[in-house]
């Protein structure tokens, strides 16, 4: 039963991908199948970490240090569970969003190779697999951003596929490192053996900033906008929403798990800083930006700033029911940031098809007459902004209490101005829809799109805001009793 | 942590829901939908009312009522109904009810009525939720999502100054909410979750940490003190006038001003406690910050020609009373400051109607135009002069009731100085309000007004533009002449004194 449970987020849309290859003349079916087989798959398995702790499966035959190990733990579970729903989301709309078009039967394939890589990062209980999966995530990340065939998003996708190579080939000398030093790659066994030393710290910077290439980490961060702005929206969506994180999780991996007793206040220190660096920097350009998804790609930049920004809290605070509400805040940022990131492309992706541009001055009369997309803008927004009652509040409430505890105020000063920015950005867009324009005649104009859009922004208020508790359940943690 | 669910648990949320849900449900009404919304939006406001009254009762005798909802380990949203809690939502429970017949008579022909009742319930859910919050964290959010909810109601009209008027008023509560959530998690790391306890918390902190206790006070301070319009925070306050009347009587009545003053006023009593904050020397800051203001705002009214921005001016200057009874050790004052909260309340709201139906019948903005005005329509203007003498402090009328305590409380603590600062503001006020009403009343009218719209009605104008400020003001003359009976504003706000300085 766990062999299944752990198996089916990876093989179903692998499946799905080949079978939408197979048959591209009824694509956009079998996807949305493959899409809600897999996000099932996915919560089941997330249900069963939930129920029963860590699960853990070896694949191939072989035993540990030579097979193919799969393992589950809460915080594979909680990103999982945002990568099933989000993914199914992101699915609904792109039949509607592509219904018509030609380029149907290139996406579906490569969106369900994309979700493979996914969920085979969140579960690969070793260092190679991951590699595997982070190239086949790069690929068709970078494939998939180019399917608009515009000659900006190509040049942006073909640079963001270079990136992605380097970003891997500089994580993959780490793992090489590694490896020639400890003879293993199972992130469990490399824990227990692996001791401070030159090595390990050359590998570590390797992998750290090989990732952080990844995850867009400023000053890393160039290649995002231009690749996030200027994808189909359901891909971009995808991808601010869920392909960074991936490599984000797998430096929080990394960094709590792997290599916990060999990372120092000062390395936690200069992730943070470049944290800061990417809030206030990212906020800024989004604040300029002038068209809405360049806006919604620099506010990415920014979102990921926060999650780094955990690093050197989590560093500070001594083991205790304190660190563990800091790491499950950590988590419910990345997942938040997932709902909401997703729900606002999708929402601005409507926006752009209504409006024929997304241009941010422009777009009052489209905004004005499409209610319930604008509604989806402002929680996703107001997620994005960090207000109550979001997900994103309730994480960042934790983390500027981590920092009054540790005694690193100088955060709060970057948290409070990120803060500011965000929502100058965000109402920037919002305040375009209060003119005086004609009055819609009804909330909903166009169910099967508006709807996934709106779910999606409002889970990361009213569900992460309101019932955070489960990612505490998850991850194992009583949390601070009172 | 598993408690029964009895309906005294139930209770407080089910007042939060009772506007939350209909308001949820407006949203996705179709623009033509005129009976369904006015049935949803008065079912709400009516069922509220209800829920409020069983509320009172319970409080009164000494019951319990929470709802606690655990957000995340450690973190859990409460709402808890206490004496202070429930004299806020019982203000806003009635006037949301008043205004709620008052905007729908005022928005008759105007386009988004949908998105603005939509919003108008969340902006009262937000309030309730503010005034039933049961922490320092439930307080947080909801003073945020009432940011959030009244944006669209200041831009509602969707002119350039309207949306000006919006953006202005966003900075500054953005600002301030970031300020008051600094000072929030900083107690919170300090002390654990910040309970709100009649009599306050914090008396017992160890004396090294009095001067970061200080520090979060003035963090706080500036967080509330935006939204109380408290000097020189105030700038937003008559920028955003431009919204609809509707809008602007709940802003400066009940929602987002009341909701400043009340934090003040709960993080003064229920989280430092008086005794506390007047050792640690903070109830000179807020006293001091509340006089300049109040002083200010009077002025500033006196030269304002439009007739909201001179209520604005004047609401500047009355909310601080609020803060000034709060900022004097003793329960007189106390109960002077506390009552003016419902008070000023129902004066403002009465003034703001009133300068709405101007506007609306007359196309009268300015007080310059006011010439005449009464016999043209006089049950209006005499609604407007109940409101203006109580504000004045005219005996009986409610003003006067929270004046008298204010002055006698500061006397009985020996600040002389306030009465100077009453006295001033009596005459300031009058300085104000005074010449409005000798037009309206003694001037002849013009030969025509510069906007009139001739409704069909038996009365001077549409009759739910007509009966809410009659009954508001017919408020303000009893809250002043019954202010000794038994569930009188002032005799809750006793009953309030008394529990805030129980040994």
């Amino acid at each position: 039963m766990t062999t299944d449970s752990l198996i089916l987020p990876i093989a179903l849309p692998l499946l799905g991908a080949l079978l939408t290859t197979a048959l591209p003349r009824i694509a956009p079916v079998l996807g949305v199948i493959a899409a809600i087989l897999t996000a099932l798959s996915g919560l089941w398995l997330t249900g069963q970490v939930w129920g029963d702790a860590a699960q853990h499966v070896v694949l191939g035959g072989w035993a540990l240090p030579l097979g193919i190990g799969v393992a589950a733990d809460g915080l594979s579970a909680s990103l999982l569970a945002m990568s099933s729903l989000v993914g199914l989301g992101i699915s609904v709309y792109a039949v509607g969003y592509f219904s018509g078009s030609d380029r149907s039967p290139h996406f579906w394939p490569l969106w369900l190779l994309l979700w493979t890589a996914l969920n085979g990062i969140f579960l690969a209980a070793d260092l190679f697999n991951l590699y595997v999966m982070l190239e086949l995530l790069g690929l068709s990340a970078a494939a998939l951003g180019a399917l608009t065939n515009s000659r900006e998003a190509v040049a942006a996708n073909l640079r963001y596929l270079l990136v992605g190579l380097l970003g891997s080939m500089s994580y993959l000398l780490g793992v090489a490192l590694i490896y020639t030093a400890y003879g293993t790659l199972d992130i469990g066994l490399l824990s227990e053996r692996i001791q401070p030393s030159a090595l390990a710290a050359t590998s570590v910077v390797l992998m750290t900033a090989g990732l952080a290439l990844k995850a867009a980490l400023f000053p890393l961060h160039f290649w995002l906008p231009p690749a996030h702005a200027n994808a189909p929206a359901p891909v971009s969506a995808a991808l601010s929403a869920l392909v960074v994180k991936a490599a984000f999780y797998l430096i929080l991996r990394l960094w709590t798990d792997l290599f916990a007793n060999i990372t120092t206040t000062g390395a936690a220190f200069i992730l943070g800083a470049l944290g800061a660096g990417a809030i206030l920097w990212g906020s800024w350009r989004a604040l300029r930006a002038e068209r809405l998804k360049l806006l919604a790609a620099y506010s990415t930049v920014a979102q990921i700033g926060y999650l780094f920004l955990f690093f050197p809290l989590l560093q500070a605070m001594p083991p205790g029911p304190a660190r563990d509400d800091l790491f499950a805040a950590c988590v419910l940022m990345a997942v938040t940031h997932g709902f909401a990131k997703a729900g606002f492309f999708l929402a601005a992706g409507l926006v752009q098809k209504n409006a024929g541009h997304d241009r941010i001055d422009e777009l009052g009369g489209a905004a004005q007459s499409m209610p319930a997309t604008t509604f989806s803008i402002a929680l996703a927004g107001s997620a994005l902004i960090g207000l109550p009652p979001s997900g994103s509040f309730i994480a960042k409430w934790v983390m500027m209490r981590g920092a009054f505890e540790t005694g690193q105020w100088w955060w709060l000063i970057v948290i409070a101005t990120g803060t500011l920015l965000a929502a100058a950005y965000i109402f920037r867009v919002l305040s375009r829809a209060f003119g005086q324009e004609p009055t819609p005649r009804c909330f909903v104009t166009d169910a099967r799109a508006e709807i996934p859009a709106l779910l999606l922004a409002l889970s990361s208020v009213a569900l992460l805001g309101l019932a955070a508790g489960p990612i505490w359940s998850l991850l194992g943690f009583e949390g601070v009793q009172t | 942590m598993s408690q029964l669910l009895t309906w005294t648990a139930l209770l407080p949320g089910a007042i939060l829901l009772s506007s939350l849900i209909p308001g949820a449900l407006i949203f996705l009404l179709k623009e033509e939908s005129h009976l369904l919304r006015g049935v949803l939006n008065m079912a709400g406001a009516i069922i509220k009312l209800v829920l409020v009254v069983v509320l009172i009762w319970g409080v009164f005798l000494g019951g319990v009522f929470e709802t606690r909802i655990s957000i995340a380990p450690g973190l859990d949203l409460v709402l808890h109904a206490d004496a202070l809690s429930v004299l806020f939502v019982t203000l806003s429970t009635v006037l949301w009810l008043v205004t709620t017949i008052y905007a729908i008579g005022y928005l008759e022909h105007s386009p988004n009525r949908s998105r603005f009742f939509g919003f108008f319930s969340l902006c009262v859910s937000a309030t309730v939720g503010i005034a039933l919050a049961g922490n320092l964290l439930t307080f947080v959010i909801f003073y945020e999502i009432l940011t959030l909810a009244t944006y669209p109601l200041v831009a509602h009209r969707g002119t350039p100054d309207a949306t000006r008027g919006a953006k202005i008023y966003l900075a500054y509560t953005m600002a301030g909410g970031v300020a008051l959530l600094i000072g929030a998690v900083w107690l919170r790391s300090l002390t654990g979750p910040v309970d709100f306890v009649e009599g306050g918390v914090l008396a017992t902190m160890p004396e090294a940490l009095h001067p970061q206790l200080i520090a979060i006070f003035l963090f706080l301070l500036v967080g509330l003190g935006v939204k109380a319009a408290l000097f020189p925070l105030h700038g937003w306050l008559p920028q955003s006038m431009v919204a609809p009347a509707p809008v602007s009587s709940l802003l400066h009545a009940v929602a987002v001003v009341k909701a400043g003053a009340f934090g003040i006023v709960r993080v003064v009593y229920d989280v430092y406690g008086v005794e506390f904050a007047s050792q640690l020397g903070l109830l000179t800051i807020l006293g001091v910050m509340a006089s300049i203001t109040i002083v200010y705002g009077s002025i500033m009214a006196l030269s304002q020609d439009g007739l909201k921005k001179r209520l604005a001016y004047s609401t500047v200057s009355q909310v601080s009373y609020i803060a000034l009874g709060a900022s004097i050790l003793g329960p007189i004052a106390t109960i002077g400051g506390v009552v003016h909260l419902v008070h000023q309340g129902i004066m403002k709201i009465t003034l703001f109607f009133c300068a709405g139906n101007y506007a609306e019948t007359l196309g009268v903005h300015k007080v310059s135009e006011m010439d005449g005005v009464g016999r043209r329509m006089p049950w209006t203007t005499l609604a407007f002069t109940v409101g203006a003498l109580g504000m004045i402090g005219i005996p009986p009328i409610a003003g006067f009731v929270s004046k008298w305590y204010l002055g006698l409380g500061a006397a009985e603590a020996g600040e002389h100085w306030v009465l100077l600062i009453l006295a001033a503001s009596t005459l300031l006020n009058a300085g104000y309000f005074l010449p409005i009403l000798y037009k309206a009343w003694f001037r002849e009218p013009p030969q025509s007004w510069p906007q009139e719209h001739v409704f069909d009605s038996r009365f001077e104008t549409m009759g739910a533009l007509l009966w809410p400020p009659l009954i508001t003001a017919a408020l303000c003359l009893l809250a002043g002449l019954l202010a000794m009976a038994p569930f009188s504003p002032l005799e809750w706000a006793t009953l309030i004194a008394r529990r805030e300085y129980a040994p």
